[in-house]
């Protein structure tokens, strides 16, 4: 059980830093602001999401998990509406 | 953590430190500035202590890097024709060797430092019990120190008189900033539909648990404030005129209940700001209460700025 959950948490962990990874060399790399945003977000989001789900079997307390995953919803929510207002703006005043 | 992690994140912040001076350009600094408060919040964790961190995330990296942006904003018309001047090469030298002057005689202080540093930690600790609360943090802060968190208080109100005394004369007692164009339908209003009740919940949350744990009323302050903006900033709800009753009620209830107690402590026990035995819990949370809505009011208006347009519709 307790090597089960550790695999889940090295695998989960493992994977989310890949597409933070990922999603910095978007951003580095993508030439424009909207497309810089695309990998921005889905990297970002997906990335918290599995580091969040490998940390889960680490919290010890429901309580503990409950606020974990309360804290990747409202990073989704806050990045998800900060994106679309970013990407209005790029189109409204092309550089 | 481990020592790597300690090491990459000091030259982190050294790094984002020194770009933040170097880099000519305002906003590109507010934009290095906000993350170096972020990482500093990862150090004082790294550090074990909590209060601060949550302060530096909240206040120091949020409000703060909030206040730059909208200043940076408003400095990007003249800031060409100010990066235009170019001081003389004399001034330039002067200043260089009385800022190198300044930091190695600050980095002689703090290598000269007492190995052991004075510290008041154990008295703190061991007279915590009296204070009734669990956190030696919000006992420090409300208690052994009080006076300090009050001038504090004062001082945020005393800084937002001077932002409001910005005002042109035709819109005195009016309302701050521009009046909100945003699309009521568009996501800025949606976001501010669906997280206030969750920001609220969790603001008051970290006031109520300061008591014992980390967290305590200018954490929760921040987070009320910064709902509260974004309400004004999507347009759902206009800012409001300076010069209404309740406004300024809430700014000065909360410093006024402070120094309330402080009197009331002459009369029962014998010094301005002194609980008495028993009670200390009970005016220690009073006050918390009282300060966290006019805290709430004073960083929300400090960032809405001086009033620029007439309150009332004519």
């Amino acid at each position: 059980m307790t090597a089960a959950a550790n695999l889940l948490t090295i695998t989960a962990v493992l994977a989310g830093a890949f597409f933070f990874l990922a999603g910095t060399v978007g951003l580095l790399r993508f030439p424009d602001t909207l497309t810089r945003l695309h990998a921005l977000t889905k990297a970002d989001n997906l990335g918290l999401g599995l580091v969040v789900l490998g940390l889960l079997p680490r919290t010890g307390s429901v309580v503990a998990g409950f606020k974990l995953i309360l804290v990747w919803l409202l990073v989704l929510l806050a990045s998800s509406a900060v994106s679309q207002l970013i990407a209005r703006n790029a189109r409204r005043s092309p550089p | 953590m481990s020592i790597a992690t300690h090491i990459s994140l000091a030259l982190l912040l050294l790094g984002l430190a020194f770009w933040t001076i170097v880099v000519r350009d305002t906003f590109s600094a507010v934009a290095g500035f906000i993350p170096y408060g972020l990482l500093l919040t990862s150090a004082w964790l790294a550090l074990a202590a909590i209060d601060v961190a949550l302060t530096e995330a909240a206040i120091g990296a949020g409000l703060t890097g909030a206040l730059l942006i909208a200043a940076a904003s408003r400095l990007h018309k003249t800031e060409i024709a100010a990066r235009a001047e170019q001081r003389g090469t004399i001034t330039r030298i002067l200043a260089a060797i009385l800022a190198t002057t300044m930091t190695a005689a600050i980095m002689a202080c703090i290598l000269r430092l007492p190995d052991r540093a004075p510290t008041l930690a154990p008295t703190v600790a061991r007279h915590l019990a009296q204070t009734g609360v669990g956190n030696p943090i919000t006992a420090v802060l409300l208690s052994f120190r009080a006076m300090d968190t009050l001038l504090e208080a004062i001082v945020l109100l005393v800084g937002l008189i001077a932002i409001w005394s910005l005002a042109p004369d035709r819109a005195w007692g009016g309302r701050p900033g521009q009046a909100q164009t945003e699309d009521p339908k568009g996501p800025l209003a949606y976001l501010a539909r669906v997280l206030p009740p969750i920001g609220i919940v969790i603001a008051i949350y970290i006031f109520w648990v300061g008591a014992d744990h980390p967290g305590g009323k200018f954490q929760g302050a921040t987070i009320l404030a910064a709902m509260w903006l974004l309400v004004m900033m999507s347009g759902l709800s206009d800012a409001p005129a300076i010069d209404r009753g309740w406004l300024r009620f809430l700014l000065i209830v909360g410093p006024a209940a402070f120094i309330a107690v402080g009197f009331l402590g002459v009369v029962v026990a014998g010094a301005f700001l002194s609980y008495p035995t028993g009670f200390a819990k009970l005016l220690i949370v009073l006050i918390e209460a009282a300060l966290l809505p006019s805290l709430a009011v004073t960083l929300a208006l400090l960032l809405a700025g001086p009033p620029r347009r007439p309150g009332r519709r004519a």
